[in-house]
């Protein structure tokens, strides 16, 4: 999978899922900001890469994080 | 000791998505059966039920408030969010004063199931996602609207299989009663699913007659077959007179007296002199005399035993020539969970506009049935007391008995 598909997808679910409005999207706005994140709202992202990705991330994964660039990343890392 | 009033009342019913519509199906005598095809494929000897539109709450609630609600809880909001219409109660009487919360409920089939699948699937607990804990929980309804609703008075559900809903009115009327707390939202929520209630199918009891739905829940009638599943949601506003009166609240109706009993004998199948026990511990709380009783919403589910036995249970509590009585279950089928608050929000319903909804679907009672005053046709009739019966598995009896003022 291309990069720019891995964002599409994860743009796509943020929108459809997470209902983040899709002009707050950019690659340097905060993840945990931008989604309003809580401890709960984690797992349901979990959740969300799994169904997408095929891949299950865990807590540790998400630590140094901060932007939405770093999680477009952390996923192609995980892919490949 | 206080009074204790229904300043507001909220449905979300097969017969009825508010109380405008739930009012037009009872003085009518609307039926809300229909057929569920899947349940057939799915095992079920039965596809008789009741049903209502799926709820769509994107615009009312946020993501987090909605991943936690299963369809119980669905239909308990879009209830409660009425019942505080109707009691003119918003966000800030709510935040300013302690409101209670006592709901009843006894299942939450759907989302246990759907997430043991997922588990199952998956070998994975993170991947249920964060809200199935708390539609699986059995306190569903009460932990999901006490946070939607930041209330901060009592707050636990109250499961008594189908006598659920009118225990909590119960224990709300005892609570106000005694000073404990001023304002509680009581009532009762019912999944309706092919998952919750292929247990109950398997045991016998759900009608047969599919060739004409409408036609399938027939309480009391001799040639009645078993009862049709349903459900929704009731939220009945229980607040003290004082209080009422206070903020110029709406009164609906008081709550005179309450009667609960327990069987002590089988699991399912009911007995007559528990409900009596219940009926007349409820007249005697209430202070009023059995004849100025007008009107009886019977517990009647369609079972052959079941009527049999209230019948008998009302005819000796009342004896001859006593109140009006009816099942609005052969209109709605059988609640459960909700149906105590369900028929009691009816049966107030009844009262406000002065009818009596008809038993439908009676065409040729039983011999216990016989000695009733059974109301087969919508009778115009003024109503200033009625009692609400409601029983289940366990051998639990609830009798409730409210008076307009």
């Amino acid at each position: 999978m291309k990069k720019v598909d891995i964002i599409e997808k994860i743009n796509d679910f943020l929108i459809d899922e997470f209902e983040v409005e899709a002009d707050d999207i950019t690659p340097e706005a905060g993840l945990k900001e931008t989604l309003e994140l809580d401890s709960l709202d984690f797992v349901d992202l979990v959740v969300a890469i799994e169904e997408n990705f095929g891949i299950k991330l865990v807590g540790e994964d998400f630590i140094n994080i901060k932007t939405l660039q770093d999680f477009y990343n952390l996923i192609e890392r995980k892919l490949y | 000791m206080n009074r204790v009033v229904i300043t507001g009342m909220g449905i979300y019913s097969c017969i009825g998505s508010n109380l405008n519509e739930v009012k037009d199906s009872l003085y009518k005598g609307k039926s809300g059966i229909v057929i569920d095809s899947e349940r057939k494929e799915f095992g079920y000897r039965s596809a008789l039920t009741g049903m209502v539109p799926v709820p769509n709450l994107k615009k009312q609630l946020s993501r987090r408030q909605r991943m936690s609600l299963g369809e119980e809880s669905q239909y308990a909001y879009i209830a409660t969010v009425e019942a505080f219409k109707n009691a003119k109660i918003d966000q800030h009487f709510l935040d300013t004063n302690e409101i209670g919360i006592l709901y009843g409920n006894d299942s939450t089939a759907k989302s246990v199931i759907e997430s043991i699948d997922v588990m199952r699937e998956k070998k994975d607990t993170t991947l249920v996602g964060s809200g199935a804990i708390f539609r699986a929980m059995n306190s569903s309804v009460t932990i999901n609207l006490s946070t939607i609703f930041r209330l901060k008075g009592i707050n636990f559900t109250i499961s008594a299989a189908c006598a659920s809903g009118s225990h909590s009115i119960g224990m709300g009327y005892h609570l106000i009663k005694s000073g404990m707390q001023d304002t509680i939202i009581c009532g009762g929520a019912q999944e309706i699913n092919k998952l919750a209630m292929g247990s109950f199918d398997g045991l016998g009891v759900f009608s047969v007659k599919e060739e004409d739905p409408t036609k399938a829940s027939s309480p009391f009638d001799s040639n009645r077959d078993g009862l049709v599943p349903s459900g929704g949601a009731a939220t009945v506003i229980l607040e003290s007179y004082e209080s009422a009166i206070k903020r110029g609240a709406p009164i609906l109706g008081e709550i005179v007296g309450y009667g609960f009993s327990s069987n002590g004998d089988h699991i399912s199948t009911p007995t007559a002199e528990g409900p009596m026990r219940a009926m007349q511990k409820a007249i005697d709380d209430a202070k009023v005399a059995a004849t100025n009783i007008d009107y009886v919403n019977a517990h009647a589910t369609s079972t052959p035993i079941g009527d049999a036995n209230e019948a008998k249970a009302i005819f000796n509590v009342f004896g001859e020539n006593g109140p009006y009585v009816s099942s609005t279950k052969s209109m709605t089928g059988h609640e459960c969970w909700m149906a105590g608050a369900s028929e009691v929000i009816y049966s107030m319903l009844m009262m406000q506009h002065s009818f009596i909804a008809p038993n439908i679907n009676l065409k040729s009672p039983d011999d216990d049935a016989k000695k009733l005053n059974l109301v087969t046709e919508t009778l115009t009739k003024k109503i200033d007391v009625f009692l609400s019966n409601s029983f289940g598995f366990g051998g639990t009896n609830s009798a409730l008995i409210i008076k307009k003022i």
